[in-house]
């Protein structure tokens, strides 16, 4: 039973990392850095809490986070590709643009600077999501299946079609792909518009299960999801892997805490030691796409 | 088709007519033509920056020409698109392989004309049209295999049949022998000449003239942007072509083969390599046990393709890659321990290979880019003394022509050969030297260019001092040694004096094949290890 709670739990804590991730291999593989899937997870969390709101459903929710994100997307894209900005700076600076947007809309729909009013979720089954209503009932989420399959569907875009093999030629080598009639902005567009997309999922996720947008709730889980794209090397199986891990740690350090047998201090730094020590190259040094974060005419 | 008359009554496959096409302030084409017949080998040849490779980049439809009129098989296909090119069956084989290399071999081939199975991609369908086109064409390569993991000449392989895959019967090629071995290039001429009997047109890039000769029915010579004249391969010479790309005369690399040794070679030895291995971060042993001498008064040149170890060899003498066996002196004085600095000062010279990523500083001055590592020698109490920069920089402008003659100008916005010439004044002039070591001197440099850095590296040797030649243009070595080493997978497979150094010997050495008679060479063992 304690096993099986904690498969649980780390496969809840997963979804978010499996969405941003997948967003993150598909926006890195095309050349595009998502230093940024933090804050399409926040602008996605932030809309997806407004459509629940606003309509009840949380379906709605759903889509208006995928809008959401997909929009800080466009921001990015269109200063990445349209205007060739620098890309860890465009990624810095939309990150913090979206606490800033977040937390003013937050303001400007509940008049409250911390959270939202409660939202509905997907809670199915009896109880209201507490803990005591048996650990499987958590899974019942639709976000859930989804998020196991979006690094699935990555996969199966990047490795099985047309369009897969443009994106990898494009963030290898783009001048090679335009040589060859590919349009490289056009497939770079559609792979970064995809990660917001995905990334928001997750962000999504995490709000309908809080059932509330707090300030800045995604609290790094963007920067965590973009260790596990460069962990598992950019290859989605690898990555799936990776953010499973770095989901189970931060599994371990409640578990811990709730135990007290080591500094809480201590068991909470679990996660954030595991992604240094994961992206400092301890696995073998990884070869990021040659043409990521360069600018292509 | 329809409108296919015109070129068809000629037997024009492609004319471009006042082709004109600026970059910023840099016009790269000013009424460019060009004219070439249905089924020729048509070279095209002039200096670098001579607007080449920006002419058949508009003809692929890579770029869309300001002015002027380009025409394939009498049809107007001004400013057309790299798709339409393709589809015309216009394709074109870059300088700079474009390929990806973490795909494999049939990705890179259906790459943007990919076959499908429903929506996925049908890989067991392309690795069948891949392997049908290897047949049809006598290119062989395997489609399974990873671009990153082919040598340079499959790889250019693949580069003309991604071209044949998309249906080309005009193939035009960007300097395609650059950075293949002799043998490759044989092997190159045989699949172009097999395409051009097959009423294939080939447009082939180069600067190289005896190739010119060799392959091409009819040459466009450029020069400045603009088209200095046409001629037939059957009436005109090496020197002609020279002359017309230059608009004075030459003397010839390939000429001065006969000049003769110079070098007495009979100096004390200034440089001394004694059981170097040096690592890379592909193998341990990129450079294997190797021990060589270069005299005082001699140029001593490593012929080889590239790949082979050259590169290590070179950094780990400059003190720029640890070695992880062996000792290096020069003179007397003991180098493996010193930096850099230390090797320029106990008498160490060095042009680099890149001179772009070693060499220069682009974004610095012309005058500054001249005094790099010399920074000291021009300041006092720290500060650099401006005047004296500055002087230097006219000095040195003026004995090396460096154009334009503007100290202030950035390095990146010279030509190649004028930038090469600032890192070649600065490494032979700014210091005092015995040993120089000079890695592909003339890479990417034009005719007149390389004429001058031949003149000074000869004068350099009859002036007493050591000159370590890496080259992968085998002319060059040739034209320039007075010893010649062949090196083949980190090691010396022959060492041999001038008059042994022949074309016919050296080429199959370079890609390992040993000669009847090989290792022979009076100068000194060929064993690796051994002392040459």
């Amino acid at each position: 039973m304690i096993v099986l709670a904690f498969l649980v739990q780390t496969l809840r804590i997963a979804i978010p990392y499996l969405f941003a991730a997948a967003g993150g291999v598909l926006s890195e593989r095309a050349g595009i850095i998502a230093l940024t899937l933090e804050g399409w997870m926040l602008t996605g969390a932030f809309t997806a809490v407004l459509g629940a709101h606003y309509s009840g459903s949380p379906w709605v929710g759903v889509l208006c986070g995928v809008a959401g994100g997909v929009l800080a997307a466009a921001l990015h894209a269109v200063a990445c590709i349209r205007y060739r900005g620098d890309q860890v700076v465009v990624g810095i600076a939309i990150n913090l643009l979206a606490v800033a947007v977040t937390r003013f809309f937050l303001r400007l729909a509940f008049d409250s600077s911390s959270n939202s009013p409660r939202v509905v979720g997907f809670e199915f089954g009896t109880g209201d999501g507490g803990r005591g209503t048996g650990v499987l009932a958590s899974l019942a989420n639709p976000l859930v299946p989804l998020g196991v399959l979006s690094l699935v569907l990555v996969w199966w875009i990047l490795y099985r079609t047309p369009f897969g093999l443009r994106l990898r030629a494009v963030g290898e080598k783009p001048e090679a792909a335009a040589s060859v009639g590919v349009a490289v902005h056009r497939i770079r567009w559609i792979a970064v518009l995809g990660g917001g997309a995905l990334a928001a999922l997750g962000g999504t996720y995490l709000a309908l299960e809080q059932h509330q947008f707090t300030d800045s709730m995604t609290a790094g889980r963007g920067f965590i999801a973009l260790a596990a794209v460069i962990f598992g090397k950019w290859e989605p199986r690898r990555v799936a892997l990776a953010c499973l891990l770095f989901a189970a740690a931060e599994t371990l350090q409640i578990q811990l805490q709730g135990l007290q047998l080591i500094p809480s201090q201590f068991v909470e730094m679990i996660p954030y030691v595991l992604t240094i020590v994961a992206v400092a190259g301890v696995v073998g040094r990884a070869a990021p796409p040659a043409a990521l974060g360069k600018v292509s005419e | 088709m329809g409108t296919g008359d015109g070129g068809r009554e000629t037997g024009v496959a492609l004319r471009a007519v006042g082709v004109s096409k600026r970059f910023g302030v840099v016009r790269a084409n000013l009424g460019a033509s060009l004219e070439v017949r249905r089924g020729e080998i048509h070279a095209v040849v002039g200096e670098n920056g001579a607007g080449k490779s920006t002419l058949m980049r508009m003809l692929a439809g890579m770029y869309a020409p300001d002015a002027g009129l380009i025409e394939v098989e009498g049809r107007d296909v001004t400013g057309w698109s790299t798709r339409e090119a393709i589809a015309a069956g216009v394709g074109m084989v870059h300088q700079h392989f474009m390929l990806v290399p973490t795909l494999t071999v049939a990705e890179n081939l259906v790459l943007g004309q990919e076959l499908t199975k429903g929506v996925q991609l049908d890989r067991a369908g392309a690795e069948a049209a891949v392997r049908s086109l290897c047949e049809r064409t006598g290119l062989t390569v395997d489609p399974r295999r990873l671009v990153s993991d082919l040598t340079v000449g499959e790889a250019q392989r693949v580069e003309i049949l991604k071209v044949l895959y998309r249906g080309a019967k005009i193939l035009i090629l960007d300097e395609p022998t650059a950075v293949l071995s002799p043998p490759e290039v044989v092997e190159l001429w045989r699949v172009l000449r097999r395409l051009s009997s097959e009423g294939g047109t080939v447009v082939l890039i180069t600067h190289k003239l005896d190739e010119v000769i060799e392959i091409s029915s009819t040459i466009t010579v450029m020069r400045a942007g603009e088209t200095v004249g046409q001629v037939r391969t059957d009436e005109t010479t090496p020197a002609g072509i020279a002359r017309m790309m230059v608009g004075r005369d030459v003397r010839l690399a390939a000429e001065m083969e006969m000049d003769g040794g110079r070098g007495t070679g009979d100096g004390r030895a200034a440089l001394r390599v004694a059981g170097l291995t040096v690592p890379s971060s592909r193998r341990p042993n990129e450079v294997d046990n190797l021990s060589f001498t270069v005299r005082a008064g001699e140029i001593f040149g490593i012929a080889g393709v590239e790949g082979n170890g050259q590169t290590e060899l070179i950094e780990a003498i400059a003190g720029l890659r640890a070695a992880s066996a062996g000792s290096i002196s020069l003179g007397e004085a003991d180098l493996a321990k010193m930096s850099v600095r230390e090797r320029s000062a106990a008498g160490l010279s060095h042009i680099p290979e890149d001179r772009h990523r070693r060499g220069l500083v682009l974004e610095y001055s012309v005058g500054d880019n001249l005094i790099l590592g010399l920074q000291r020698r021009f300041s006092v109490n720290g500060a650099l003394q401006r005047e004296r920069v500055q002087a230097n920089a006219t000095r040195r402008i003026r004995e090396f022509d460096i154009r334009p003659p503007t100290p202030a100008l950035p390095a990146r916005a010279l030509s190649g050969g004028n930038q090469q010439k600032v890192v070649v004044a600065r490494e032979m002039r700014g210091r005092e030297y015995s040993v120089l070591l000079a890695s592909q001197p003339t890479r990417g440099v034009d005719v007149g260019a390389i004429e001058f850095i031949h003149a000074q590296l000869r004068s350099a040797r009859d002036a007493g001092k050591a000159v370590l030649l890496v080259s992968a243009d085998l002319v060059e070595v040739l034209a320039l040694s007075d010893r010649v080493a062949v090196m083949y997978e980190g090691r010396f497979v022959a060492v041999l004096d001038r008059g042994e150094a022949t074309r016919e010997r050296v080429g199959p050495l370079m890609v390992g094949v040993e000669t009847g008679d090989g290792g022979r060479g009076t100068g000194g063992s060929a064993e690796p290890g051994g002392e040459v």
